[in-house]
């Protein structure tokens, strides 16, 4: 009955129109304008001063047939997601299980983990440059100590990739937390269930952890291949690109044609194209879960039956 | 698995992920001709404070500091009270259009910001607001996605009876709003206002797109143009700054890491 009567108060009424206005206009004015506006002047030669002038699909038919960059920077994108997405899920899964074993002191390595990924990515550069140094380095000096002689990473051009993903894997913390979240939620029983029936610690993993875990990959997996196509900041402060534009990734070549060579109608195109490209890359992936996602409600329906 | 594997691969994984900020404190503190020497000093003869001073003066930072602690609060303040009205009323109301508003509002959070990107620098440009920290400040006002989310989890778990028990009182939607359920609110509210606060503290994009006067600069993108000129700056100085630079987000850290594990973890999958 009251809940009744609150319904009716509520409904029609101005005032909870009133309450989420700020959102509404924010949205108008900060998001959803700036996104048509930015499809429009994608179909523009639009330069910060001078003439506008409608050019049709030809920033996109530029795009692809006559600027190699365009090229060399969406392969340079794709490289670096090929080896962070995997390696990143890896090693936060990894992290994560060792925090869910029962041990004392979990909540400082915890800390440990997610500390890195509190900091700016400013930061995060500055302290790798450092660590990275080709002569003065902490780096080399520990790969010496086991007889390796480490490259100048941030000038050598076959190195500077390897130096972004590793710097990357350092400030993925929030991952380790979410995944151990996830490892958290499984229920106790049916590893107890399992030790019963005789099976062992890899049998139980993939056969219990990694089917109950894996809407938590499926969502750390999305989010770390939007993150991975996105890489800008990073690029711009540890390696500038370089060196000879071997880490001169998507995003700094959308930046640079918006930012450098101003022109926007150009650099809208180009956000476009990625906006499709990860927009796909989330769909795929979603279509594909439903072969390798396993929903808990789905055990309990089997368990019915 | 062996409880001496665990632990070895735990201390193992956090020296590795200590090390860097080892290297980052012992750096600032070691005097100018040993950080330039191999192999590498683990300890530095004497303790140089006097790096930080040097450090600090060699930019306008403390103008940064005072613009990064503009910025982060208002912002922080326009997140908190935008976020939790819009969230409150998608949690206590019914009204036409709600969940497909709710679903767009989702729906953005995926939206990448280089879309956003150059509209927003050409309608900042119009308003005049380039080289201001209006940019940095104002969208915070109305509400962010992420947020609105979390809040309105948070309000749906609060018993609908304390809103009928005010409202009988005589009480108006806003007073319910501003004396019952944002009290109760207080630790889903200290969640965002650390996210925003990280966030804003440590954004270097916005600055870099929306300030070009130095006037006007950020820590963080002062710190950024900073390391461009990494080869005429020694490293102890460099290293300084950086350690300053990055005590405030650890701090927010360390004095709010409850809120921030058992709340972040919960919501990213709901």
């Amino acid at each position: 009955m009251k809940k009744g009567r609150h319904l009716r108060h509520g409904r029609g009424a101005i005032t909870p129109y009133l309450f989420i206005l700020p959102w509404l206009f924010g949205f108008l004015a900060f998001t959803f304008g700036p996104m048509l506006f930015s499809l429009v002047i994608s179909f523009f030669d639009w330069p910060v001063v001078g003439e506008v002038s409608f050019v049709g699909v030809d920033n996109y038919v530029t795009m692809f047939t006559d600027d190699p960059l365009f090229w060399t920077s969406l392969w340079i994108t794709v490289k670096f997601a090929l080896l962070f997405v995997p390696l990143n899920m890896l090693i936060a899964l990894m992290l994560a299980l060792l925090l869910n074993q029962k041990v004392r002191l979990t909540g400082l390595f915890r800390s440990v983990f997610y500390l890195p990924s509190v900091i700016s990515l400013v930061s995060l550069s500055m302290i790798w440059a450092w660590v990275y140094h080709g002569e003065f380095g902490i780096l080399n000096y520990a790969l010496s100590l086991i007889g390796i002689e480490g490259p100048d990473w941030l000038n050598d051009e076959s190195w500077a990739m390897v130096a972004m993903v590793l710097a990357s894997l350092w400030g993925q913390g929030s991952m380790v937390l979410i995944f151990l979240a996830g490892l958290k939620s499984i229920p106790t029983e049916l590893y107890e269930a399992a030790a019963i029936d005789g099976a062992g610690a890899v049998r139980t993993f993939f056969r219990i952890t990694l089917p109950l875990l894996s809407p938590t990959i499926l969502f750390n997996l999305i989010t770390t291949i939007i993150s991975a196509f996105q890489t800008l900041v990073l690029a711009m402060t540890l390696t500038g690109g370089g060196p000879l534009q071997s880490t001169y990734f998507y995003a700094m070549y959308a930046y640079d044609n918006a930012f450098k060579y101003f022109k926007m109608g150009y650099s809208a195109a180009n956000s476009w194209f990625m906006f499709l490209i990860i927009l796909t890359l989330t769909l795929l992936v979603f279509k594909s879960s439903a072969l390798w996602v396993f929903y808990e409600s789905e055990v309990k329906k089997e368990e019915a039956a | 698995m062996k409880k001496w594997l665990v632990y070895s691969l735990l201390i193992l994984f956090s020296l590795l992920f200590l090390a860097p900020f080892y290297w980052m404190v012992i750096t600032a503190l070691k005097p100018p001709e040993e950080v330039v020497t191999y192999p590498p000093q683990w300890f530095p003869s004497k303790l140089n404070w006097s790096n930080f001073v040097e450090g600090w003066q060699k930019q306008p930072f403390t103008t940064y500091l005072i613009n990064s602690t503009i910025v982060t609060l208002l912002a922080t303040l326009g997140a908190l009270i935008s976020s939790s009205l819009v969230a409150y009323g998608f949690a206590r109301f019914r009204f036409r259009g709600r969940e497909f508003l709710f679903m767009v509002l989702l729906a953005t959070m995926m939206i990448p910001w280089e879309v956003t990107m150059i509209p927003l620098y050409m309608e900042f440009n119009w308003l005049g607001w380039i080289n201001t920290l209006k940019p940095l400040i104002v969208p915070a006002w109305f509400g962010a996605p992420f947020y609105i989310f979390l809040l309105r989890q948070f309000i749906l778990t609060i018993p609908r009876e304390l809103d009928d028990a005010a409202r009988i009182d005589g009480a108006s939607s806003f007073q319910i709003y501003f004396r019952i359920i944002l009290p109760l609110c207080t630790p889903a509210l200290i969640l965002v206002a650390v996210f925003q606060m990280l966030a804003c503290w440590n954004d270097y994009l916005g600055p870099l797109i929306f300030l070009n006067d130095m006037s006007t600069y950020t820590l963080t993108l002062g710190l950024g143009q900073f390391m461009g000129a990494r080869d005429a700056v020694d490293t102890s100085s460099l290293m300084a700054v950086t350690v300053l630079i990055s005590l405030p987000p650890m701090l927010i850290f360390f004095f709010a890491q409850r809120y921030i594990v058992e709340n972040l973890t919960g919501a990213g999958l709901k």
